[in-house]
């Protein structure tokens, strides 16, 4: 396997996102893992280690990863779209819908001094 | 290999007194406040030997769960013997320590700095007390043993998506082997199980372990909630971890199939054989001391007090620390990590995803690993000379159950 190809993994069949291995740049990637191995389509960049959506998910449904729900989709996620804090959020964690969706960092406490 | 063949691997272990098998024969000096840590840290250094290590609980005012974890690295099975050093004028007694050493079978002698003359005085003495160890030591009795008598622990720290992906799987194989070889594996933790309630509880191997996995459950989800805060950091959110399920379920992958027998906490020795989980957490007190994780080396010294005679330490961006007492085996699933750190990761699990190797060979390469670092083979935090610790105040129940006053 070329460690240039842009790929993802899938870790379980049910699972509706794959993990970003390499850089997907936005185009064709190789999907493989436990669910169905292929050629997919990424509809824009996905950064290295963030998920990938497989299939569509429909606003409110579960994003499903390890065969679990890991929080709900607050938008409809198309097959071959980067899926992170700007489509989906914490069924738990409420401060983390407001992170920065790059840094991860948090945009709720001021650093102004007064 | 087949699981044959990893019940009938062996290496020598060293028996106490008390019935304890060890993989390393120490000296640990133990200071009993941070006043006396500099002539405790003075003595492990002047006697320059691999296995004497100085260890010690900060505060002068004393703490019960300091005391217990305290007494449970005194009396570990790497350990055979202990030499306390205290100031004289602290609440934890030195003197106590040693007597509760020597009571479970080890060498043991305590010095108080303020009636030794002071640092130079207490540092001979204590160097003179510590060859004399040493040299007993050497007559330890050696008894084969196996995966069936081996206490391993496993947390991750410095994660990335490597560590839910290869990582954490590769030692979640490994524990489901020590399960079938009839060893017992601890995983910890609590604080990434947020979000997984129903699969902790499917997963207990009988009424009670459930009762005890749903309370600790909710106590570290009512704790999160209260402060508003995950265990879940801005590096996790950028690398690519979008909730606190998802990396829970990351974490929990390094605890493999096997039925959860129970809820350890911290000091308490595994009452059989099994997968368990340790819960690291402070229970709810007036004085609310202790924080869930002050850092990961903290939550390593929490698995050995549970007796593990090893750690296992994912880490997917690269922890180097080590910790006293026990070896740490440092696991990384990302390739990239183990490259650039090489001198510091232990075993390379990352070769899974990069196509390089399956699961179940990693899985056997890592106890194949693991079974030679039990067998004497020093790992690379032991050879750089990690010997880390932390021993924080914090409030502890000795059990995980609710209290009668809790309702």
């Amino acid at each position: 396997m070329e460690n240039q190809e842009a790929r993802a993994f899938q870790i379980t069949p049910r699972d509706n996102v794959a993990t970003a291995l390499t850089v997907i740049p936005g185009g064709t990637f190789v999907l493989f893992g436990d669910g169905e191995n292929g050629l997919r389509e990424a509809g824009e960049e996905i950064p290295r280690g963030h998920k990938v959506a497989v299939s569509p998910i429909r606003k409110g449904g579960a994003v499903i990863k390890y065969g679990v729900s890991i929080g709900e989709a607050t938008e409809d996620i198309r097959a071959g779209q980067w899926v992170h804090l700007h489509c989906m959020k914490s069924c738990y964690d409420q401060r983390s819908a407001g992170l920065d969706i790059h840094t991860g960092a948090p945009t709720d406490i001021s650093y102004a001094i007064e | 290999m087949e699981l044959q063949e990893w019940k009938e691997m062996s290496w020598p272990g060293y028996r106490r007194e008390d019935g304890g098998l060890g993989i390393r024969n120490k000296v640990l000096v133990v200071y009993t406040v941070e006043c006396a840590s500099h002539v405790a840290r003075e003595i492990a250094l002047q006697v320059n030997h691999p296995d004497v290590e100085a260890i010690g609980f900060g505060g002068c005012t004393d703490n019960a769960y300091a005391i217990r974890m305290l007494l449970a690295l005194a009396t570990h099975p790497n350990v055979g013997a202990v030499l306390a050093v205290g100031l004289g004028c602290e609440y934890t007694r030195a003197e106590r320590l040693a007597d509760a050493a020597k009571a479970r079978g080890r060498e043991a002698a305590y010095l108080l700095i303020q009636e030794n003359g002071g640092t130079l005085q207490t540092i001979g003495k204590g160097v003179e007390l510590v060859h004399g160890m040493l040299v007993k030591l050497k007559d330890t009795p050696v008894e084969a043993m196996g995966f069936r008598d081996l206490i391993v622990g496993a947390e991750c720290g410095g994660s990335d998506f490597t560590s839910g992906l290869a990582g954490n799987v590769a030692v979640g194989r490994f524990f489901d082997m020590l399960v079938e070889t009839g060893g017992t594996p601890v995983f910890e933790e609590i604080v990434e199980a947020v979000g997984l309630k129903g699969l902790l509880l499917e997963r207990a191997a009988d009424e009670k372990a459930k009762e005890e996995l749903a309370w600790t459950y909710d106590k570290a989800l009512a704790y999160c909630r209260s402060v508003r805060q995950y265990s879940v950091s801005p590096g996790n959110f950028a690398g690519g971890l979008t909730t606190i399920e998802e990396k829970s379920m990351g974490a929990f992958a390094k605890s493999g199939t096997k039925p959860i027998k129970g809820v350890l906490k911290v000091a308490a020795a595994p009452p059989e054989k099994g997968l368990w989980l340790l819960d690291t957490t402070p229970d709810p007190h007036f004085m609310q001391f202790g924080i869930t994780n002050p850092n990961d080396n903290e939550g390593l010294m929490a698995l050995v007090s549970c007796g593990c005679h090893l750690t296992i330490l994912v880490t997917g961006r690269g922890n180097v620390t080590g910790s006293a007492v026990a070896p740490v085996v440092k696991v990384t699933g990302n390739h990239e990590t183990y490259r650039r750190l090489e001198g510091d990761m232990d075993f390379d699990a990352g070769l899974v995803l990069e196509g390089q190797s399956t699961m179940e060979e990693t899985a056997a390469q890592l106890a194949g690993y693991i079974g030679r670092v039990c067998g004497g083979h020093r790992t690379k935090g032991e050879l750089l000379g990690h010997k880390e610790f932390c021993i924080p105040y914090k409030y502890q129940e000795k059990e995980a159950a609710r209290r009668p006053c809790e309702g």
